[in-house]
């Protein structure tokens, strides 16, 4: 029987799978959160009831017309993005100008609604949503057993954080996005029209949490609850890695995710607090966070 | 090529602009000159669209600019050049070069901008805030004039610059007039419009109160200097 530091590997190793997994989530929704505060200023606490409602699209498609999770995987966060480009277009674009907490209230209060009404009709006990069957099974790796779906989720995650992160950075469309965040009226003065790119990344933001949410659903079931459990999580990573910053909330993401597994491992009984207690420490020695710019 | 009408302009409350009135033809350098707090940043704000509120009429090759947004007004044509030069710090120096798109055929291409700012083309991939002042000026200036846009606004290109950059920059406007580009210029240094520009406008309190033209100015010296207050 193989131990490392008197821990069975297995149950380290399968708690580092669970870290990878709950990181994928914390870092696809912590970008999401991140890309949408950059430009837009606001705290969108939809998120998680965006995420939700990914997965209830998913589910839907599945139950109500037999489309699969992999037609789901591109109709869901088109459904939910437009969604999200209709609460900008007649709600957000009102508040730009005034403080973050009237945005913040107003996504806080749209996340109870949403929440509420899918609360009201399917209840808060979840729905099951099966693994794809090219996706079932699983690898023995000789020191842990890795099932098929979860290897993919982190795979694909890492590979959709690591695209975003590479279009906002390198690329043109990207610097647009960079350039507007720091100065929205001269970009404007340039030619370009600002407005639309707020309303299309709004809607992207929001599909990435409903990507999110249709990944998640055949780990963690269908449930009106699913994102408001996860998204305080995901704030406090947010906080740990610097509200704005693109590879801060990758990497914070996956590294939180993964201590929170760790934790669990060799001290179980701080595992559901441990994010807090470094966001605690963080913003003790690094306010704007680990990769935050002072603004 | 611009006429403004009675431009008026606000910041909120507060009345800014009071009635601008002046023209810009083809091919000309004009400068607007007044003291600080005169208007004359809000003016060209107020052309290029950026300003919360405005009234009266802008007209720009013939077709009227007050109605429109800003972008929609760099796609007919203008570039603006802020005073605070924004250069933006997530950018490179190229990516700041290349920014601002295309509006129409006819601007410089990036290799003729190498030539009138060499500085740039040793620092492409600095971050754009790295530069020193002058060589922010050069790529803000630069990055405006592959657009295609015909009317150039420049916001006091030269403040707190050094000789010979302010020379550089004078050299470039010049060199920017013989190709045909059309500019309207705002400067406190009188000295350095002098060697540009074709006309002066005067602004006080948001009024264009006096016209001069460069070759009425060894006659009116002693009127600018009084308007400025120097
Ligand atoms: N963003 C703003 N909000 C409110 N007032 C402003 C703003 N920008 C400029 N002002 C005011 O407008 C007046 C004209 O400013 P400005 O056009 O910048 O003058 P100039 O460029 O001639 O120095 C000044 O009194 C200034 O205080
Ligand atoms: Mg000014």
């Amino acid at each position: 029987m193989t131990e490392i530091f008197g821990i069975p590997t297995q149950a380290l190793f399968g708690q580092l799978l669970i870290g990878l997994i709950n990181g994928s989530f914390y870092a696809l929704l912590s970008l999401g959160l991140a890309v949408i505060f950059g430009l837009l200023n606001i705290i969108n606490f939809t998120h998680g009831a965006q995420y939700m409602m990914g997965a209830f699209v998913a589910w839907f498609l599945l139950n109500k017309t037999g489309i699969g999770y992999w037609w789901a995987l591109v109709i869901a966060p088109i459904a939910v993005g437009i969604f999200g480009v209709i609460i900008e277009r007649t709600m957000l674009k009102q508040l730009y100008k005034l403080d973050h907490l009237y945005g913040l209230l107003l996504t806080f209060g749209l996340a109870l609604i949403i929440q509420g009404l899918f609360r009201n009709e399917y209840g808060s006990s979840g729905l099951p949503y099966s693994i794809p069957s090219q996706l079932t099974g699983g690898q023995n790796l000789g020191f842990m057993f890795l099932p098929n779906y979860r290897a993919w989720v982190i795979v694909f995650s890492l590979a959709v954080c690591l695209s975003t992160w590479f279009v906002i950075e390198k690329t043109k469309l990207g610097s647009y996005l960079r350039a507007a965040t720091e100065n929205p009226e001269l970009v404007r003065a340039f030619g370009i029209n600002v407005p639309r790119m707020i309303t299309l990344t709004y809607g992207f933001g929001v599909g990435l949490a409903a990507l999110a949410g249709v990944m998640a659903a055949p780990i963690y079931s269908v449930n009106p609850l699913m994102g408001e459990n996860l998204i305080i999580v995901v704030f406090a990573v947010v906080v740990i890695g610097g509200m704005g910053s693109i590879m801060g909330s990758i990497v914070t993401g996956f590294g939180l995710g993964i201590i929170e597994g760790l934790t669990k491992v060799f001290y179980p009984e701080a595992s559901a607090t441990v994010i807090f207690i470094v966001m605690a420490i963080v913003l003790a020695i690094r306010p704007a966070g680990l990769f935050g710019t002072q603004k | 090529m611009l006429e403004v009408r009675g431009l008026n302009a606000w910041y909120g409350e507060s009345h800014i602009l009071h009635g601008m009135d002046f023209d810009v033809a083809e091919g000309e350098v004009v400068t607007l000159l007044g003291r600080n707090g005169a208007g004359k940043t809000t003016t060209l704000k107020s052309v290029m669209g950026m300003v919360g509120r405005r009234e009266g009429a802008v007209k720009f090759q013939s077709k009227e600019l007050i109605k429109l947004p800003s972008n929609a007004i760099a796609r007919m044509g203008i570039a603006f050049c802020p005073e605070e030069r924004g250069i933006f710090s997530s950018l490179n120096v190229q990516e700041n070069l290349l920014l601002p798109p295309k509006v129409r055929d006819g601007g410089l291409d990036v290799g003729n901008i190498y030539e009138l700012f060499p500085n740039l083309r040793e620092r492409l991939k600095s971050q754009g805030t790295k530069l020193s002042g002058g060589e922010q000026q050069m790529l803000a200036i630069g990055r405006i004039l592959r657009t295609g846009a015909r009317l150039l606004m420049l916001d006091e290109p030269t403040e707190g610059l050094a000789p010979v950059i302010v020379q550089q920059i004078g050299r470039t406007i010049a060199s920017l007039k013989r190709q045909g580009f059309t500019i309207l210029l705002v400067e406190q240094n009188f000295r350095f419009a002098q060697t540009v520009a074709d006309r002066y406008y005067v602004v006080e309190h948001g009024r264009v109160v006096d016209m001069v033209a460069n070759t009425a100015l060894e006659a009116s010296m002693d009127k600018i200097h009084a308007y400025l207050g120097v």
